[in-house]
């Protein structure tokens, strides 16, 4: 299954195996990795769990939904053009090393 | 004080999950015990009404795998209850006899369901849902029911009748109140939520009180005030009450919850504070103390009281919001509205959106919205910054337009 990293505002890194069948969000909070507060659990209604996905990589991990998309402009810390909600991101072995950065604020 | 004493969590749900996980994230390295009296590691509450019973064996509702608990040093006692507090000792005591001091206790032991008052509550074939436990056995039930009678038309009530009717159920809600989710929502906007139930399929009967269950050894009707309803499966969501009795015995302050301050500390001994629904609490938004039960009262509560103890305190004041999906519906509420305030009903952009904005003294309080997310953060972001929205700014627009006219201003500013 895919390790995926997650850059922290801090400028610690943290490296988390992903379950197979997850997303993105779920290895964050099973990582116990800090700022991923993904309130709703993964329902698309918190906007709590969102991502920049390293601009290299955004083209691999797709654009957002359109749900996920109108969320995006609502979000805590400011949206950018690799923002994502990560529990809207699927892993699969072909996002194995996926770079995401956490914002500084969720709520 | 023993310089082993730490911190101990009664309850091992959302709130005690976020009470301890940001103990360990603020740097806090005393020990950390957590009483959890269900088997299960601390699991997510809101999937056993929505998803539990369309695939109860697959379905992962745990917050975090037993690993989280075991490399950050926190010791989870699962399926031990806590059964007194010794408060003059700062010690408490569990089912199995274990006594663990603490230098602080918090009380997160949430709330169990008011139980049916009526004849035959207890026959094969009725169940409340609370717990995981109850999720698969109702789950299990719905393999063969027919029938489906729901008792009681709050949140957890219609997620479960739409579940079953999504299984092929004929599903029935007897409320006793004269409009669905009374206490929650709107009036304005219960109208077309019902409406959308009842084009679903559901039978909603509102104004009518469960007299009776009925059925030889096993379940076969409900006896209502007006007439009599088929029923192999009877569930019930009746309301729920706050978990209070350990504090009560123990001589602290309850009132429908423990009673704790702006710091959530119970206003009878500092030491001890109470989270999520079992908690009775001051709130900015509120005009007296309220009780929330809710996933983001439980984790902002918990996150509050594991800063304070890791050594930041903050006065409580996240704003309350809500979501329920009852089937194809997705129900969200930021804010909280009181019964006099006026509500303003706003098509969304596309049919099955619609938006309910509530308004005091001419300023928006809440917003209710149906299947429209955007909106609901829109709502969110406006009313948690406390940037004053009256119903002018409102006249022909939408909260999201209005969010992202502000947004763009600021901006250029
Ligand atoms: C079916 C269902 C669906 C829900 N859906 C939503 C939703 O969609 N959105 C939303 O915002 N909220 C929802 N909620 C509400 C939300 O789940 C609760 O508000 C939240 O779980 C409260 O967290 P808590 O930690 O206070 O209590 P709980 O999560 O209930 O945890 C309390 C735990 O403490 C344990 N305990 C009690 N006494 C003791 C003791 N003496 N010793 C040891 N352990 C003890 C209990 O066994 C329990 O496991 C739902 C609730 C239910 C039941
Ligand atoms: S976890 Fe709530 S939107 Fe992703």
């Amino acid at each position: 299954m895919p390790t995926v990293i997650f850059q922290l505002p801090d400028g610690t890194e943290r490296k988390v195996i992903a379950a197979s069948g997850t997303v993105l969000m779920q290895a964050a909070v099973s990582g116990g990795v800090e700022g991923i507060v993904a309130e709703c659990g993964g329902n698309a209604s918190c906007a709590t769990c969102h991502v920049y996905v390293d601009s290299e990589q955004a083209e691999l991990v797709g654009p957002p939904n359109d749900v996920e998309d109108e969320m995006l402009d609502f979000t805590a810390a400011e949206r950018r053009p690799t923002s994502r909600l990560s529990c809207q991101i699927h892993l699969s072995d072909a996002l194995d090393g996926l770079v995401v950065h956490v914002p500084e604020e969720q709520v | 004080m023993t310089s082993t004493a730490g911190v101990v969590v009664v309850g091992g749900g959302q709130a005690a999950f976020s009470v301890v996980s940001t103990l360990r994230a603020s740097g806090y390295d005393a020990p950390v015990t957590v009483f959890a009296a269900e088997h299960h590691l601390p699991y997510q509450r809101p999937p056993l009404s929505k998803k539990a019973h369309t695939e109860p064996e697959g379905l992962r509702v745990e917050l975090v795998p037993e690993s989280f608990y075991r490399e950050r040093n926190i010791d989870l006692r699962l399926g031990d209850d806590v059964v007194a507090l010794d408060t003059a000792a700062a010690t408490v005591v569990s089912r199995t006899g274990a006594r663990v001091p603490y230098a602080h206790l918090v009380l997160a032991t949430g709330a169990r369901n008011r139980p049916l008052p009526v004849p035959g509550a207890e026959l094969d074939g009725v169940h409340a849902l609370r717990s995981l436990d109850d999720a698969l056995t109702i789950g299990r039930a719905l393999t063969t029911a027919r029938d489906v009678v729901v008792v009681g038309g709050g949140f957890i009530g219609l997620e479960l009748a739409r579940v079953a009717l999504a299984r092929g159920a004929r599903v029935t809600v007897v409320e006793l109140a004269d409009r669905l989710l009374s206490r929650a929502v709107s009036p304005e906007l219960e109208l077309p939520l019902r409406e959308r139930h009842e084009h679903a399929g559901l039978q909603v009967l509102t104004g009518t009180g469960v007299r009776a269950l009925e059925g030889p050894g096993r379940l076969d009707r409900v006896v209502t005030d007006r007439e009599h309803l088929a029923a192999d499966l009877v569930v019930y969501g009746i309301g729920a009450i706050p978990r209070d009795d350990l504090a009560r015995e123990a001589g602290l302050a309850v009132d429908d919850g423990v009673v704790v301050d702006e710091q959530l500390r119970s206003v009878t001994d500092p030491r001890i504070s109470a989270v999520g629904d079992c908690a009775r609490h001051p709130h900015p938004h509120a005009e007296g103390p309220v009780r929330l039960e809710s996933v983001q009262n439980a984790i902002d509560q918990g996150t509050l009281v594991g800063r304070r103890i890791a050594g930041s305190p903050a006065s409580y004041e996240s704003l309350p919001w809500f979501w329920s999906d009852q089937g194809d519906l997705k129900l969200q509420i930021a804010g909280l509205r009181s019964p006099a305030d006026e509500v303003r009903l706003v098509p969304g952009d596309s049919p099955e959106r619609l938006a309910g904005y509530a308004f005091r003294d001419g300023l928006l309080v809440a917003v209710e919205t149906l299947n429209w997310p955007a909106e609901h953060l829109a709502a969110r972001r406006l009313l948690e910054r406390r940037t004053p929205v009256s119903a002018g700014d409102l006249a022909g627009t939408t909260l999201g337009a209005l969010a992202r006219a502000r947004r763009a201003a600021e901006v250029r500013a």
